[in-house]
């Protein structure tokens, strides 16, 4: 009994850190786009579901392997991203935060309709590169796709952690977040840094759709909850640290497996699937209340 | 000496505020020269229609060549402007501070830069990891005069420097300000509500009055004549 409740629980972890390791990249994507233009950016998933379809498209429409199709996916998202801050953001970025909001939330509408009326709204198949596989280690029964997954998760974070912190362009990208009017003194082309955010962030979003799509099946509105999941991801590690995105995207995902876990023990019994969601939000309103800088950020400071 | 810098009836304005209205001068290579003035003279806009931080209307040439765009561009044609009130990337650290200056620069000899800085400045090749918030106001200045000068300015543009910093320190930042002027031909165009030591450091001197230029001569005369030093510079 209790040997069996052990590797329950240990195979919950490990598909909770599977789960969190999506959450946090698309948290970080929340992350990086929130330090620079200031704002959430609503439509990180719906852009995140955009890549996949276009991965999915290049797969089963055009006989792709999945490789290539993943790189393309990728360079395409990173472009789309830059083009998406050139032609709709940077025109409103002087004004309001309020209206940046709105031309986010312009963009999830626009992108989510454009998915339905391309690919229609029924579900498709997207394969996982890892197969659907299961091993056992020590009893512990994993699916290779929460291993692949937490791996290349983990692989993308620690490459944008170098990119950032060893790179002149890393260097002239947290300047221009930080402190725009300085880095353009110093020469830093802040606009294009900003627009470099948008396409690292859609890059981020196409990574973590397309380790969702294989679980969850690969539908117009796939990354709704994830992206809520990513919101209280974000705000539980600070909005404004990357690191706290990571450890807050994998804290949430092994959190709500926990749940359901004691739940099958009768502690929480209430809790069911259902309640995941909700749970997420309880998370962001709680955070919000008694420590709105979250895990990792700092009290804000506001510019008179 | 040749002219590097020319402004020539420069004028600019925030919104409805006009700033400057008629400001000539000309900063030669490896002088020091200083704008002087009360509050609201247009000291800093000067600096700021030089960097392309406001914009302007008139003539502003480098070395010849109209200045035009933002302060990207002017950073690319070689000029460093250090803002009022320090202007160092306050989350950054020592060493990234100074790696920004160069951010400009193609070639590789940003290192060796980086250990020439610490001969002026020990502290900061030691100190590199410490995150620049968390220097002294005096630290930040002359951090702020080091990230300047990892660019290899053609000219340096100095605003305020003296700006809530105790008098030693003050001393201490003209005094590198000359040395790098004396020993590797720095040319600085800079900005101070305190004339008495801008005087001290500096060539030559423009005095503003709202938004134009009212006198200008070289440090010496200016410093040497009462009336102008009473109804002026007051001191």
């Amino acid at each position: 009994m209790i040997v069996a409740a052990f590797s329950d629980f240990m195979q919950q972890v490990v598909s909770g850190l599977a789960s969190g390791g999506i959450y946090a990249l698309l948290a970080l994507a929340l992350v990086i786009i929130h330090r620079s233009t200031g704002v959430i950016n609503f439509a990180q998933g719906e852009m995140a579901t955009l890549s996949t379809y276009i991965a999915w498209m290049l797969i089963a429409h055009h006989g792709w392997r999945y490789g290539p199709a993943f790189v393309a996916t990728l360079a395409l998202s990173f472009v789309g991203g830059v083009a998406i801050h050139r032609v709709v953001i940077k025109p409103v970025e002087r004004g309001s935060v309020l209206r940046i909001v709105i031309v986010t939330i312009g963009l999830l509408v626009a992108i989510n309709g454009f998915v339905v009326w391309e690919w229609g709204g029924e579900p498709q198949q997207l394969q996982s590169p890892f197969g659907t596989d299961t091993f056992s280690v020590g009893g512990v029964i994993v699916a290779a796709h929460d291993i692949g997954t937490i791996v290349v998760a983990l692989g993308i974070v620690v490459l944008l952690w170098a990119l950032f912190q060893f790179t002149k362009l890393g260097l002239a990208l947290r300047a221009a977040a930080v402190n725009p009017e300085e880095a353009r003194l110093v020469g830093v082309r802040v606009s294009w840094m900003l627009a470099l955010g948008w396409g690292l962030a859609a890059l981020l979003g196409a990574v973590a759709g397309m380790l969702t799509a294989p679980t969850v099946g690969l539908d117009p509105n796939m990354m709704a909850a994830v992206l809520i999941y990513s919101f209280a991801a974000a705000v539980l590690g600070g909005i404004d640290s990357p690191l706290g995105a990571v450890v807050g995207g994998l804290l949430i995902g092994v959190l709500l497996n926990m749940l359901s876990y004691l739940s099958q023990y009768g502690i929480f019994d209430w809790f069911t699937e259902e309640l995941r969601l909700p749970m997420a939000l309880l998370i962001i309103l709680g955070v919000l209340l008694v420590r709105p800088q979250g895990i990792f950020g700092k009290p804000e400071v506001k510019r008179v | 000496m040749t002219t590097l810098l020319e402004l020539d009836r420069v004028a600019a304005r925030y919104g409805p505020v006009q700033a400057l209205t008629d400001v000539s001068l000309v900063v030669r290579e490896g002088e020091v020269v200083a704008v002087l003035g009360a509050n609201g003279a247009g000291k800093t806009t000067t600096l700021r229609a030089i960097s392309g931080t406001v914009s302007r209307t008139g003539g502003i040439e480098l070395e010849g060549k109209q200045l035009k765009g933002g302060p990207e561009a002017a950073a690319r044609a070689g000029i460093a402007h250090v803002p009022e009130g320090r202007g160092t990337f306050v989350d950054l650290t020592v060493t990234e501070n100074l790696r920004l200056g160069a951010y400009t620069r193609r070639d590789g000899s940003v290192k060796a830069d980086v250990k020439r800085i610490g001969e002026y400045f020990p502290w900061m090749v030691e100190r590199g990891g410490q995150r620049a918030g968390t220097l002294s106001g005096g630290e930040q200045q002359m951090l702020a005069l080091g990230r300047a000068l990892m660019s290899r300015p053609r000219l340096m543009l100095l605003d305020e420097p003296s700006l809530g910093l105790a008098p030693l320190i003050v001393r201490e930042f003209f005094r590198i300000v000359r040395r790098l002027n004396e020993e590797e031909g720095l040319t600085v165009l800079v900005v101070e509500q305190d004339a008495r030591i801008a005087l001290a450091a500096s060539s030559r001197a423009y005095v503003l009055e709202v938004g134009r230029v009212a006198l200008t001569g070289t440090s010496a005369e200016l410093s040497g004549d009462e009336s102008i030093r009473r109804s002026y510079l007051g001191y």
